[in-house]
């Protein structure tokens, strides 16, 4: 191995690289475009409260809402698990408005509600709830629920016995822009080497190129070497973006620490095997792309770039891991959320274990001579 | 002088093919040699054998002293090598490719010389996906230089050039062969062959057929000289009375086969004294080409195969 002659690839491969908008494009700016439109379209969902959409007829004689019915609403808002949206009595059925507004929870508070409590006359509110939104259903019932029976209690002039103490899971509670983050840094670590180096083995091949290079004294060992160098750096550039973009524009929780690093490291060599196994059992570059795509987009999406692999149903959560990004993914995540490093160093051990069989296949399929 | 590349009994074979059949031949030090032959005659692979890019099934080959199979790394530094319809990496530029080829050689090559050198200075600034075939062809042939080589190996160096830029290439061959390296050039263009090698070798179904330099081969293998004479059918008529030669007359134009030099001589006085009407006259011989198309159709034809069926070796 010689550096000078490492260094000397690289740099014609980075000035390559940095020439070509589109492999820019793919390798940095798409992974950005995606994480600001799953960002957008995702924000506020995980954790952070449901919109619930109130309809108050509970008015005083001056037709303001009655202080028991604010307060009632108030009181909600504090539980953190709603957000109170009021709706106008003019728009009428609740739950038709519900509907055509795509909408999934609302309450009604009839007239009288305050009279009613204070007089100790039963009265119900009534709760309109999407079973196709099973979670914001459950945040809404549950603080509904709660609330009431806190002022039940407060009307009976009791005192709780039975209470309970919450502590978050891990660091924060995590929103969806949280699982994101290190999904797309995966999401560049496996599309920037794969499909790179599918074209660029199967195209050298074909152009003659490797032949050209085998005549000088640029071995098999040190280009490979400065492949793996250069979409490392690329990995870590694209990730440096990633985090930046997600901490400052969608206020991600996600909490740097080394063992992010040997993902960044593996993470790229196995790719690059991977690229270079799919370009070189390939016999034509157009045919190298057909396999590259086969191999890349159902990995994309099924290793939990950008939904969690826990959403999926079992059997999906099976082929999940069968699947090298998973790991990379899921090693990022324990690493970045939940702070699991056991769990982030078993998966450590799995992408090395597959960057290991694949870089060996990759040598021993990789022809760099015309013979 | 010394032998820069010696080539004993070359077998090489593919399950399905014989591509070269115990050919052999040697290049002078030094020299200019033309490797000839029809496509699939067997020419890129003995040219990939010396290069050291594939194996061989049988037989020596050396360059440069060196075994190019099993000593590669060695005579790599030593050769320069230019492929046909050379490919690059897209958005590199000739300065940064010579720059680029001199720190894996580790030689500190000029890239202004060396683009000049190759009639390419305009574009040593131009990325390579922009240049036109000739130009990639062109910084092939820079690259190939950029490690000072002792042997050549340009494989048809020159197709697709337009011809003031394939005489800029003929230029720097030329240099090459002044400086003492050796060219080993493959092309399809004999008439540059001709005009550029010491030496010759024409390989057809993977055997060699002919050997030699040009002049040589013209001489074994080509047809008599002949003149020619523009002029009616009746010097036609006149000459065939006189003179025993072969004699053709076709659109204005008599072809006398010509059996010594001294024929024309003959002829010639003959028509002055005859006082018919002539326009003009030229003697011409076969060239290489025309040695080429009819050894290689006779080959193909089946009127050169011996009694064997295999093709005999032209004795050089």
């Amino acid at each position: 191995m010689n550096g000078a002659r490492i260094l000397a690839d690289l740099k014609v491969t980075a000035r390559g690289y940095l020439r070509n908008p589109i492999a820019l494009f793919f390798s940095l700016v798409f992974p950005l475009i995606l994480i600001l439109l799953f960002g957008l379209i995702f924000a506020g969902s995980g954790s952070g409260p449901v919109t619930l959409y109130v309809q108050n007829f509970d008015h005083a004689a001056n037709g303001t809402a009655t202080p028991f019915s604010q307060a009632f609403l108030s009181d909600l808002n504090r539980t953190n698990l709603v957000s109170v949206d009021l709706v106008s009595p003019s728009v009428g059925n609740l739950s038709t408005w519900l509907g055509q507004n795509n909408n999934p929870v609302g309450l009604v508070i009839p007239a009288g509600f305050q009279a009613s409590f204070l007089a100790h006359r039963p009265v119900n509110v009534t709760l309109f709830t999407n079973p196709q939104a099973a979670s914001a259903a459950g945040s809404a019932y549950g603080a509904v629920a709660g609330v009431l029976n806190y002022l039940n209690l407060a009307a009976a002039n009791g005192t709780a016995i039975l209470g309970t103490t919450q502590y978050n899971v891990g660091s924060t509670i995590f929103t969806y822009i949280d699982y994101l983050v290190p999904g797309l840094i995966g999401f560049s670590i496996l599309t920037s080497p794969m499909f790179s180096m599918v074209d660029v083995t199967s195209t050298y091949r074909k152009d003659g190129i490797f032949r050209q290079l085998s005549l000088t004294p640029l071995t098999r060992d040190e280009w490979l070497a400065s492949r793996v160098l250069w979409y490392t750096m690329l990995t870590f550039l694209s990730a440096a973006i990633m985090l930046g973009f997600g901490v400052v524009v969608f206020g991600a929780h996600v909490i740097l620490n080394v063992w992010l690093l040997p993902f960044l490291f593996a993470g790229p060599l196995l790719f690059v095997s991977l690229g270079m196994v799919a370009g070189s059992i390939a016999r034509t570059p157009e045919s190298a792309a057909v396999i590259g795509n086969v191999i890349t987009f159902p990995m994309m999406f099924l290793a939990g770039t950008f939904f969690p692999v826990s959403d999926f149903g079992p059997g999906l959560q099976v082929v999940a891991k069968l699947l090298p990004l998973y790991y990379v993914i899921d090693g990022m995540n324990q690493a970045m959320l939940f702070q699991n490093f056991g769990r982030a160093f078993g998966d450590l051990l799995v992408v090395l274990g597959f960057a290991a069989v694949l870089f060996a296949a990759a040598v021993y399929l990789f022809r760099w001579k015309g013979e | 002088m010394a032998e820069a590349i010696v080539v004993d009994d070359l077998v090489k074979t593919y399950p399905d093919v014989q591509a070269v059949d115990h050919v052999s031949f040697r290049v002078p030090a030094g020299t200019v040699f033309a490797f000839l032959g029809p496509n699939g005659a067997g020419k890129t692979t003995t040219t990939e054998i010396l290069e050291g890019l594939r194996a061989r099934t049988g037989g020596a080959v050396e360059v440069l002293g060196l075994d190019p199979w099993s000593e590669g790394r060695p005579l790599h530094r030593q050769i320069g090598v230019i492929p046909q319809d050379f490919r690059f990496f897209e958005k590199i530029r000739p300065r940064e490719a010579i720059e680029y080829y001199g720190t894996l050689f580790g030689t500190r090559p000029d890239p202004a010389a060396l683009l000049a050198r190759v009639q390419l200075t305009d574009k040593a600034e131009s990325r390579f996906d922009t240049l036109s075939g000739g130009q990639k062809q062109k910084l092939g042939l820079a690259l190939s230089l950029v490690n000072d080589p002792k042997v050549c190996f340009l494989d048809e160096p020159t197709t697709g050039l337009d011809p003031q830029a394939r005489r800029g290439i003929w230029e720097v061959i030329r240099g090459l062969r002044r400086e003492g390296r050796t060219v080993f050039l493959t092309t399809h263009y004999l008439e540059e062959a001709e005009i550029l090698a010491d030496r010759v070798a024409i390989i057809h179904h993977g055997r060699i057929v002919a050997d030699g330099s040009p002049a040589e081969i013209i001489q074994r293998l080509g047809g008599p000289a002949r003149l020619r004479i523009d002029a009616g059918e009746d010097v036609a008529s006149f000459l065939r009375a006189r003179f025993p030669n072969e004699i053709h007359w076709q659109a204005g134009r008599v072809e006398i086969v010509l059996q010594t030099r001294e024929d024309a001589i003959a002829i010639l006085d003959a028509l002055r004294a005859s006082g018919l009407a002539w326009v003009s006259f030229s003697t011409e011989r076969d060239t290489l080409e025309d040695v080429f198309v009819r050894l290689v159709g006779q080959m193909d034809d089946g009127v050169l195969k011996s009694a064997n069926g295999r093709a005999p070796e032209v004795p050089a």
